[in-house]
Order: structure tokens, then sequence, then C-alpha cells
């Protein structure tokens, strides 16, 4: 709404181009008016703009567990980036555990990384520059602590998704998730 | 391949021609809960045109641009939409094998095609692609009235004199007479759950009504801030007038 | 003119550097315009108005428009249904070319009425002329960008146009095209340009009021201001006039916006772009439609010039000849308020201008054919043969001497009364 833009200019420049003449309740109301329209109008083109209707009905993932066998790793994408599900083993788990707090760079315990021991659901995005690390393919790579490790700076993550050697500065980001069901997960 | 780039040749001269031999009538304006300036979906009428789509419109025309999600829209809620959508098998992929699979449609996903493409669609209907019908009643003049003129005013017979072509039906309102699609309804093609009688007319009210809202799901949302901006617009413009009087009124 | 001071010391520290206040004070405050200038002055700022929002509105379709022929389509419904607001930004767009259109036609035909085009305001008016060329093809190819069956179609039929270039028109086809037929280069090229020549528009509008400023407007009675008593400052007189019609002008444009949004576009174009079937009707959005009757209306060859070529011709010169309208008219009068006979002959060429957006609007059948035929004769007769003779033949009425001495004698028919 333009007119409301030259509306409040003439408006004001009008009072002070007539000198003495009083500020007079109908400019002032005009100009408020039409600059009160020509904000409100900003705020469609501002909001084309953010995630659109489609985009947020895939913001959240829904993921059946069940195929997944014990020390299997799979990768969906979520949001346009790799989420890693692992279902750990046993040994890893209590390698995870077994592991003193002060051993890390960014000290965290197992528990909080995991919702369900078993299930370590993790944003497979390298915290040091964003490449993807390795470790996901029973060939691949997983560093020397047993979980991933990134290949482009080499940056090794245990079987909690920490981060233990190497340049990355975080542990491996843990997405919003909620379990729906024993084997169903909502990313999102 | 040459021989479906020939069909689909021929297919366009004969509705090419079709169209051009005969101008179909105006057809009757009707009184639609949308027609109105301020008029919404009849949600009543809608949730009825919806399963007339699914069960007789659903079986040969697709509805690519409309999601299950996009029901929300006119108050469906989640567990209805997920329950609607649950219906539905969709084809994705490929998976780690490369192999497409099925999957049971999600609220993301668009209105299950009944064809996987516009090649099987005309295999299957005799050399006729049934149109997509996600933007039909915007797509022809009087969308409304027309598709509500056109699923009514099936006729048994040609009309004497009128050569109709083999496999094609006599139908008053569309353009040439001749149409490919076959009576779709009759009396109860479908249940109501609502215990609404299933008549010819009811139902043809009804899935026009839910293929209007397909075609313009923007539309109460677009009329409920049209009347805000222009009443905006309205009181801005006369203040701008009398500003204007005021101030030119200095010239003399 | 007084040389502004300006108080605040940012603005001064800018402005002697770069004096863009004082430039913006010359030109849009003091910048002294005819006292008398009636509401059809008011268009051309309209239009300037018009010409931000399609761009505006514009750019953010862009965002989320795809140009691929299989995607094109699929993408402008999801910005109808899923981009937040996309509908209504799509519709600002799609009525705004419309809009657009109307006030620009309003303009040029003030500008024809009130003798605009005369010296020394040539450039001004060839300027113009050139905008709204510019304009036909942008909407044209914007046009297209849906890829609907219309969008398709017309894309063919145009670019088709140019094959009645002797010798090299197969070749200039092909290479509109950049294949064969209108296809997904054709869409990507049209695509392109229609984002880049906005821009050119803008540029050009901006000359065209740079030709504007030198020597003002022209103004209802066709007499060039003398003196301060003929003129009066731009702001606030005409900033709030403007503003006030852009108040009228944003009621009919959102009545049709949020309430009869798809009232100039043909239906078949929610039809998704089918090369094997053409739609039984091809026809361009309405502002385009006189110059496509004027386009149909040759229907014979002359000489060894095949009638399709002539058609071109004839379409291209219903534009070029507003080119050589200043030196076509030989009257000395600018305003038709002082040409009896002018006058006339103006509503006739309306008139003619609606007969011919009529005759586009139908199939090129029965008597639509030499109707089109004499409103196309009519067109080039007005302006090549009935101009420059009505300018000899024509007495006009007597012109004052200047804006004041009509407006206190009360002979002012134009001067508006507020």
């Amino acid at each position: 709404m333009t007119e409301s833009d030259s509306a409040a200019a003439a408006a004001l420049d009008a009072g002070d181009g007539a000198g003495d003449e009083r500020r007079d309740f109908l400019l002032i109301a005009t100009s408020v008016i039409g600059a009160t329209g020509t904000a409100l109008a900003l705020w469609p083109f501002i909001d084309t703009m953010n995630p659109s209707a489609d985009v947020l009905a895939l913001a959240s993932t829904e993921i059946d567990l069940s195929p997944i066998e014990e020390g299997q790793s799979i990768t969906i994408v979520w949001r346009g980036k790799p989420v890693f599900v692992r279902r750990r083993t046993a040994a890893e788990i209590e390698e995870a555990r077994a592991t003193p707090l002060d051993q890390l760079p960014d000290p965290e315990p197992d528990e909080a990384r995991a919702e369900k021991s078993e299930w370590l659901i993790l944003v497979g995005i390298c915290t040091h520059l964003g490449c993807i690390p390795l470790g996901q393919k029973s060939g691949d790579p997983r560093g020397n602590f047993g979980g991933w490790f990134c290949p482009c700076h080499g940056s090794h993550y245990d079987t909690s998704g920490r981060i233990r050697k190497g340049p990355a500065p975080e542990n491996l980001v843990r997405p919003p998730y909620a379990f729906l069901d024993e084997t169903t997960i909502r990313i999102g | 391949m040459v021989g479906r780039i020939l069909a689909a040749t021929v297919a366009a001269v004969i509705t090419v021609a079709a169209a051009n031999a005969a101008e179909a009538p105006r057809p009757p304006g009707q009184k639609w809960s949308f027609g109105e300036i301020f008029g919404t979906y009849d949600r009543n009428a809608l949730r009825r045109g919806l399963t007339v789509y699914t069960s007789v419109c659903g079986a040969c025309h697709s509805l690519d641009l409309v999601a299950y999600r996009h029901l929300g829209g006119v108050d469906y809620t989640e567990d209805q939409i997920k329950a609607i959508a649950a219906e539905f098998e969709v084809e994705d992929g490929p998976d780690e094998d490369g192999e497409m699979f099925t999957r049971t449609a999600l609220p993301a996903d668009t209105f299950a095609a009944p064809f996987p493409n516009v090649q099987a669609a005309r295999a299957a209907n005799g050399g006729t692609y049934p149109p997509d019908l996600s933007l039909i009643t915007k797509a022809r003049k009087r969308g409304a009235d027309y598709l509500y003129a056109l699923l009514t005013e099936y006729r048994d017979e040609a009309p004497e004199g009128f050569e109709l072509l083999d496999g094609m039906y006599y139908n008053e309102y569309f353009p040439g007479h001749q149409i490919a699609m076959p009576t779709p309804l009759f009396e109860g093609s479908v249940e109501y759950t609502d215990g609404t009688e299933a008549t010819v007319a009811q139902m043809a009210w009804d899935v026009t009504t839910f293929l209007a809202w397909a075609a313009e799901p923007e539309m109460e949302e677009r009329k409920r801030l049209g009347i805000k901006v222009l009443i905006f617009v309205l009181v801005l413009t006369a203040m701008l007038y009398a500003l204007k009087r005021q101030i030119w009124s200095r010239l003399h | 003119m007084s040389q502004p001071t300006w108080k605040n010391p940012i603005v001064a520290w800018i402005d002697y550097r770069l004096p863009v206040f004082t430039f913006a004070h010359h030109e849009l405050v003091d910048y002294p315009t005819p006292r008398n200038l009636n509401y059809w002055w008011n268009f051309g700022s309209l239009a300037g108005v018009m010409l931000v929002i399609l761009i505006v509105t514009g750019v953010f379709l862009a965002m989320h428009y795809t140009p691929h022929t299989d995607y094109a389509f699929a993408s402008v419904e999801r910005i109808m249904r899923d981009v937040n607001y996309g509908w209504l930004i799509r519709y600002l767009h799609m009525n705004g070319g419309s809009i657009f259109f109307l006030v620009v036609y309003i303009h040029l035909f003030r500008g024809l009425y009130y003798g605009s085009y005369k010296a020394p305001r040539e450039v001004l008016w060839i300027i113009g002329v050139v905008i709204i060329f510019c304009m036909m093809a942008t909407a044209f190819m914007g046009y297209v960008l849906p890829w609907g069956q219309m969008s398709f179609w017309a894309a063919t039929v145009i670019t088709n146009l140019f094959s009645a270039v002797p010798l090299f028109g197969e070749e200039i086809v092909n290479w509109l095209w950049g294949g064969f037929s209108v296809a997904n280069p054709t869409l990507n090229r049209f695509y392109a340009l229609h984002f880049l020549l906005p821009f050119v528009i803008f540029a050009l509008v901006f000359v065209h009021l740079w030709a504007l400023h030198v020597h003002k407007s022209n103004n209802p009675l066709g007499v060039e201001m003398t003196g301060d008593s003929d003129s009066i400052p731009f702001h606030p007189y005409y900033t709030i006039k403007d503003a006030f019609g852009l108040g009228v002008l944003f009621l009919v444009y959102f009545a049709f916006t949020f309430f009869a949004p798809n009232f100039f576009l043909e239906p078949d174009n929610y039809i998704e772009a089918n090369p094997l079937v053409t739609p039984t009707h091809i026809l361009p959005e309405w502002y385009l439609m006189p110059f496509y009757a004027i386009l149909r209306a040759i229907t014979f060859d002359i000489w060894f010039i095949s009638a399709k070529l002539i058609g071109v011709i004839a379409m291209f010169a219903s534009i070029a000849v507003l080119f050589l309208l200043p030196w076509l008219d030989t009257s000395p009068v600018r305003s038709a308020t002082f040409r009896p006979v002018f006058k006339q002959f103006f509503w006739i060429l309306v008139i003619d201008c609606v007969v011919l957006g009529y005759v586009g609007a139908n199939p090129p059948e029965g008597w639509f054919i030499p109707l089109g035929q004499i409103a196309t004769a009519y067109y080039f007769i007005h302006f090549l043969v009935l101009i420059p003779l009505i300018g000899f033949l024509e007495r006009p009425r007597a012109v004052p001497d200047s804006i004041a001495s009509a407006i206190t004698a009360g002979t002012n028919p134009g001067v508006e009364q507020s």
C-alpha cells in the first residue's frame, strides 16, 4: 500500500510548508492509518518466505523401527538432513556408559543422549564443518571409538555420538523425537 | 511409441473437431453456498462430496494437486485426515534395492491417483484421458454450474439425427455433446453416512461443492481478508479525499 | 524556486556530497505543476505505483516458481495452495497486470486527447510508446509462465508470427524457441526475460520522467505555463491528489483481486499445457486483443507478400504509427478542448479500439472478419489521414493566453473545482 507512504509524506510535509498553520487532526490521522496499512501490507510478503504448508507437512517424519536388527544402522532424511538411527548392541551401550565424562571434550552422559538406551538417534552432520561422518554401513570406518568417523578432517565419535578426537567442537546433535509406541518414532 | 503418438493425435483431433462441432448451451445457474460474495463451502455437502469423489470419480480421475492434509482447511481433524489417507496406497521409492514400493498414504501425500501416468489412464479408458479434477471448476467457464449440469443431464439416447460415435455418450452440456465418460452417477451410487438420500442431483451437488473447494481452497481466506482490506482502503481513501479538499482549499 | 537548506546535519552532510535531497526537493516538492490538471492526470503516477507493485510481487513469486515445463504448472499451484499468502501475491500480480495496462491505456488516451505528444514533448511521448511496447512483451512472456493451455498456445501462435519474416523466418522461429517447438528452452528464456524487462521498463520510466521534468506537464488547456500564477508546487497539492487517486484505484484493484481474481483470465489456462490439444479459441489477455484483431484482420496476400507477413507488419505498425504522431498532427493547438472536430474523431478512435478489442476476443469467423478489417483500416486512417487533414481543415476555438487568465475568466473547462 504505497499510497499511504506518499500520503504520510504529503501530510507531514504539508504542515511543515504551511509554517505556523496548526497541525491538524485529519492530517495526522490519515498519516497514521496510511502508515499502519503499509506496515500490515508487508506481512504477507515476509510470510511467503516462511516455510510453506507442504514443507511444514514434512517437518516431522514417522519411522518404523521394527525392521532394524541389533547393531544395524539406518539413515533417514529429515528436513533435508541425514538422521542416523542405530540400534546399539549391549556392548556399545556398555562402552558408552563406562566412559568417564572428564575424558570428553563435550561432556554429556550417555543417558542424556538416548531416550531408550537401545536406540541412538542423531543428526548425521559433523559439528565441525558439516560433513557427513562415516560409520553407518557395515564396511565403513567407525573411528577409534567405534561410533562414527568424519573423513573431512578426522573427527572421531564414540558409540554415543560424542566427539572424542579431532577438530569437531561438539557431540553429534540429538534431534527432537518421541516414541509413539514401542517401534515407531516421530522425529520433529 | 509411434502408435501412441498417433493415437494421441487422433484423440486430439477428435476432441477439437467435437468441440468445434457445436457449442454447448449455457448451464443453468445454481445457488451455491460458495457462490455468493461472502459465501463459504457448505461443510456437509463437501464431506459427502469427498465420499462421492473417492468412491465414484476417483476410480478414473486423479486429484493430483490436492493433498489429504489440505482437508484441514475445511475443518477435518488431524485424525480424520490420517484415517482418510490410510485408506489409500501410494507408490514410493526407490528403496535401497532400487525398487519402487507401495505404502499407506500419509496426510502429506496428494490424493492417490487411479493410474500411474497419462498413458496408462488412456489405455484403460478407451484412448481418452480422464482429466485431473484438481482445477476442474476453475478450468471451465461457470465451472460449478457446468459440472453440475454435466453430471445431471446425461441422456440415454442422443436426439434424433445426432450421430453418436461408438463408445461415446450424449450429454447436452458437454462441448460437442459427445462425451467419452459413461453416466457416472446412479441413484444410490454411494451410501452417505449422514443419512442423506443419495439421489443423482444430491451426489452431483455434493461432489461439485467438493471439487470447487479442491480448485480454490484459498477462497474462504481470500474473501475474509478481502473484506477487511476493502473496508480499510475505503476508510483511508475517504480520509485522503477529505485531506485533499482541505489542502486544495488553500488555493482560493 | 528556493534552494532548500537542510537542518538535519546528516542530511546536510550527504546532500553536500551527493545532492539527492536537493534533487528530490526540486523534482518532487517544489516542482512547478500546472494548477489546472484534472483527474486524468493521475494515471501517470498510478502507472508508476502499479509497476512497483508488479515488480515486488513478481520477485516474491519468482522465489517459488519453477521455470521447467514439468514443474511450472504445479509450482504455480503450489504457490496458490501451500505458500503462505502465495494466492494473494499471485492474484495481485495476475490482476495487477490488467490494472497496469488499464491505467497505462487511460494515460495514453489522455495524452492523445490533450495533445501531450506535441512539441516540445515528442521525446517524452516516444519513450512512453517504447514503454508500452516493452510492457506488451513482458506481459506476453508472463502469460506463458504458468504453462497452462493458453500459455502454451499463445506462445506458439505469437512466436510463429516471426516465421512470416522472408528468407530467415524458420531460422528465427527456431532461434526464439531454442528448438523445434515451444518447449522447455522457450519457457526458460521467457522467464529470464520476463524477469529482466520490468527493470528495463523501470529505467525507461525514469527517462520518461526526466523528459517530463524538462518541459513540465501539459494540461487540459494545452497552453504552456508562463509564470508563477499558472503553477502550484507538486507537493502537497498533487501528492495528496495522487494519493487519493491511488486509494480509488486500489479499491478497484483489490475488488478484483479478492472477489473476482480470475475475471480477466481464460479458464483454459487452468488446464496444464498439452502440445497435442489446441484450445478451441486461443486468446491473449484482454489488453492485447485489439492488436490480435489487427494481426488477424489481414486475410489476403498483396502481390507477393503473404497475408501472414502483412498481418504481422500491421500489428507492429499499429504501435509504430504512434511514434510518428507528433509529426502527423498538423494542428498548432494541443488540447481537444479547443478542437471541436478532432474531439469527435478522438471518440470515434476510442470506439474503434474497443471494437478491435471485441473482434480480437472472438473467433475470426463470419461478420467478425469484415468488422475487424474495417476497424483496422479505420485505425490507420485515423492516424495517417484524418489527423493530418483535421489539422489543416479544422477551425479551432480561441485558446486562452495563459492558465491563470483562463481561470480568472472562468472559461477553463478543464480546471478542477475543488
